[in-house]
């Protein structure tokens, strides 16, 4: 089977997070950067999947040189071969159109990411990935297994789960618990010296959206605390001070 | 403050290193991964439960296994023999990540690669590099060095444990004594006298007649390594299984050397630890209406702690070099490895006065770290001991008897 991941690289999640530039560009200064969590349970799966029933597994970020470390970190986790296409991931449609273009040419029986990322939490990738290759795309899939050319997986729907069958070739948007994530061992971070990484240029580098500026959320008042005696003063703060009633 | 209301605690484990000089900038992209993957994996596998461990003394043997299929076993060993094929630097980083979770889980560790693994690599015999390197490096077997007796710990020149060669066998008597991982080794390396005072390494396997393991009870330090006795009376020892590529006390003292670099590393884990376990809690922890992080005398200890943290990550790093192209010297070595284990177990002392009384009990890391520090300060030489090998260095006269 010929397996695609696509991850992204992201601040870890106990980053803090600021900004430069007059607000329009994230200061990636002292900031860790990890696999997406989605996309490190979509790959741990892949790895499981490929070891199953052989075949190639490939891992595909969109991203500029500095995102190798984290593609080398995949290659020791066990993707066989990696993919950076060589452009700033400025949008979710410049990203799915990216992979579509890779897709193409990769004949994959399966194409996995996480359920959304941790920077921007589109979520949407995975289903313009479907839509550019003509291919159904599944989110969030909690558990996949394949059966012959089809896969068999279950889906969180709102207050229950979804059970599908589908054909190959398919994409879907991965998160816990299809699988536990992998730390990589020693070998396998020997092993990802040697593996290839290849570099390809972006095809169609228009970019549909850009961003005008961040701004944080407002910093977390502080908290009183009210005896719980105390109802009537409760009450009094919360129609002087929060104004909620 | 109850323990629970604190947001640090072993069971959510936060640690992210601590970096004040930009040492990572001399770190490849590898020595990186190699970091995060074994601290990854001591949150995952350690954390969670060494402080039960630790209260209840026991050694949780199934953590070999998990160590093996990580491959911190033997990591500087050719990978044809199990090994990882990394460099210095990388098992010293893992080495410091294992004692960031607990020294008794490093001191297995290092036990295994550097005082097993290393002499069968380098004075063994292919037969028995093929035999043993493979079971050893995936966690299979556990194994362990004895080279201290009852009666001589600073001093082995001097030890009793005696072979004779009967023919066709070894005859082994003696004993051996504080020997980490003993009561669950498969295997132990035994360094004992032969008829001509040479001392020599032999290979002894759990079940060979009368050898026995038996287990030291009652210790307030390393509380989840086992630690033991090695007692041979009569054990008929196969000639195969002495190591012949290097005889006397040197042949010891080489491992120790790979030990010792392992513990430099070490060390600056657990002292990191405790460092980031008292600067949490300072800066949540309110007297006389402030943080405690507020008041002078604390920042002067996280300062000074930050300083020599960082001082010892120095050494440690200029050390993997040293080690990396062949070079780095005992003595070198012995500087590192008493510096940065004296700089821990004091990192340790002041981190457990931050924490008030809070510092003494099982719910946070320190104490723990403070005890276990008291042995790594007197395993593989003294404090003391490598004051005198410095000593010996620098003036060209021993002083030790
Ligand atoms: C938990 C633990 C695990 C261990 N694991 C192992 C192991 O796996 N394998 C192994 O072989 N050993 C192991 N050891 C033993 C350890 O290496 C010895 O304890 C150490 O070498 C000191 O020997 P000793 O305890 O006999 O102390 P001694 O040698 O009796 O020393 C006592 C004190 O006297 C001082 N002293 C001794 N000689 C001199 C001198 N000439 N000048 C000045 N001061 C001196 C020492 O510095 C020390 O302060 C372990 C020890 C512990 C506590």
């Amino acid at each position: 089977m010929n397996i695609l991941v696509c991850i992204t690289h992201v601040p870890d999640t106990t980053s803090r997070i600021q900004f430069t530039d007059n607000n329009t560009k994230f200061d990636k200064s002292g900031v860790q950067f990890i696999i997406g969590p989605y996309d490190d349970y979509a790959l741990a799966r892949a790895v499981e999947l490929r070891d199953q029933s052989g075949g190639k597994l490939t891992v595909l970020n969109v991203g500029e040189a500095e995102t190798e470390p984290t593609l080398r970190k995949a290659l020791a986790i066990g993707a066989d071969e990696a993919v950076r296409i060589n452009a700033d991931p400025v949008d979710s449609l410049f990203v799915a159109r990216q992979i579509a273009h890779h897709a193409k040419e990769g004949a994959y029986d399966l194409i996995l990411m996480g359920r959304e990322s941790i920077d921007f939490n589109g979520g949407m990738v995975h289903g313009m990935v479907g839509e550019l290759l003509g291919m159904p795309s599944i989110s969030p899939v909690m558990k996949l297994d394949i059966e012959g050319d089809k896969a068999v997986l279950s889906r969180e729907i709102e207050g229950g789960k979804e059970f599908l069958e589908v054909n190959l070739p398919f994409i879907a948007g991965c998160q816990e618990p299809i699988a536990e994530w992998k730390i990589p061992n020693m070998r396998g971070i020997m092993s990802a010296r040697t593996k290839p990484l290849n570099v390809i240029e972006p095809k169609e580098a228009e970019k549909a959206a850009e961003v005008k500026a961040y701004a944080l959320p407002p910093a977390k008042g502080e908290v009183k605390l009210i005896e719980k005696e105390n109802v009537e003063e409760l009450v009094r703060l919360l129609n002087t001070e929060a104004k909620v009633l | 403050m109850a323990p629970e209301d604190f947001n640090y605690s072993q069971r959510k484990d936060h640690f992210e290193g601590v970096d004040f000089y930009e040492l990572d900038e001399l770190l490849t992209e590898e020595q990186k991964m190699v970091r995060l993957a074994v601290r990854d994996f001591v949150k995952k596998e350690i954390s969670p439960y060494i402080e039960k461990w630790a209260q209840e003394t026991h050694f949780p043997q199934e953590i070999v296994k998990k160590m093996g299929q990580l491959g911190v076993f033997g990591s500087y060993l050719p990978t044809e023999y199990g090994g990882g094929g990394l460099d210095y630097t990388s098992y010293g980083l893992m080495m410091q990540e294992i004692e960031r979770g607990d020294s008794g889980m490093r001191s297995t560790a290092s036990v295994q690669s550097s005082l097993v693994m290393y002499p069968i690599y380098a004075f063994g015999t292919e037969v028995q590099r093929k035999k043993y390197l493979p079971k050893l490096s995936s966690g299979e077997w556990l194994g362990c060095f004895g080279l201290t007796e009852p009666d001589h710990g600073s001093n082995p020149a001097g030890m009793q444990s005696r072979f004779k060669d009967m023919g066709d066998h070894f005859l082994l008597n003696g004993s051996k004594m504080w020997i980490s991982n003993s009561p669950k080794a498969d295997l132990a390396l035994v360094w004992a006298k032969d008829e001509n005072d040479r001392i020599h390494g032999l290979l002894l396997e759990r079940g060979m007649e009368g050898f026995s393991t038996p287990e030291t009870h009652n210790k307030w330090s390393l509380r989840a390594s086992c630690t033991g006795e090695l007692v041979f009376d009569n054990v008929k020892v196969p000639k195969e299984n002495l190591l012949p590529g290097k005889s006397g006390l040197g042949a010891p003292l080489m491992c120790l050397d790979s030990a010792r670099y392992g513990i430099a590393w070490g060390a600056i884990g657990a002292a990191m630890d405790c460092y980031h376990t008292a600067l949490t809690y300072s800066k949540q922890r309110v007297q006389f209406g402030k943080p405690i992080a507020a008041f002078q005398l604390t920042q002067k200890k996280l300062s000074e702690m930050l300083t020599e943290i960082t001082k010892a990550q120095v050494l440690a790093w200029r050390l993997g070099q040293l080690m990396d192209k062949g070079k780095a010297s005992t003595t070198q070595i012995s500087m590192a490895k008493r510096n940065n284990v004296a700089m821990a177990l004091e990192v340790a002392r002041e981190c457990r006065q931050i924490l008030g009384g809070m510092g003494i009990t099982g719910d946070f890391s320190i104490m723990r770290h403070m005890m276990n520090l008291e042995s790594v300060l007197t395993y593989e030489g003294t404090h003391d001991i490598h004051l005198l090998i410095l000593g010996q260095h620098i003036t060209g006269i021993p002083s030790f008897s």
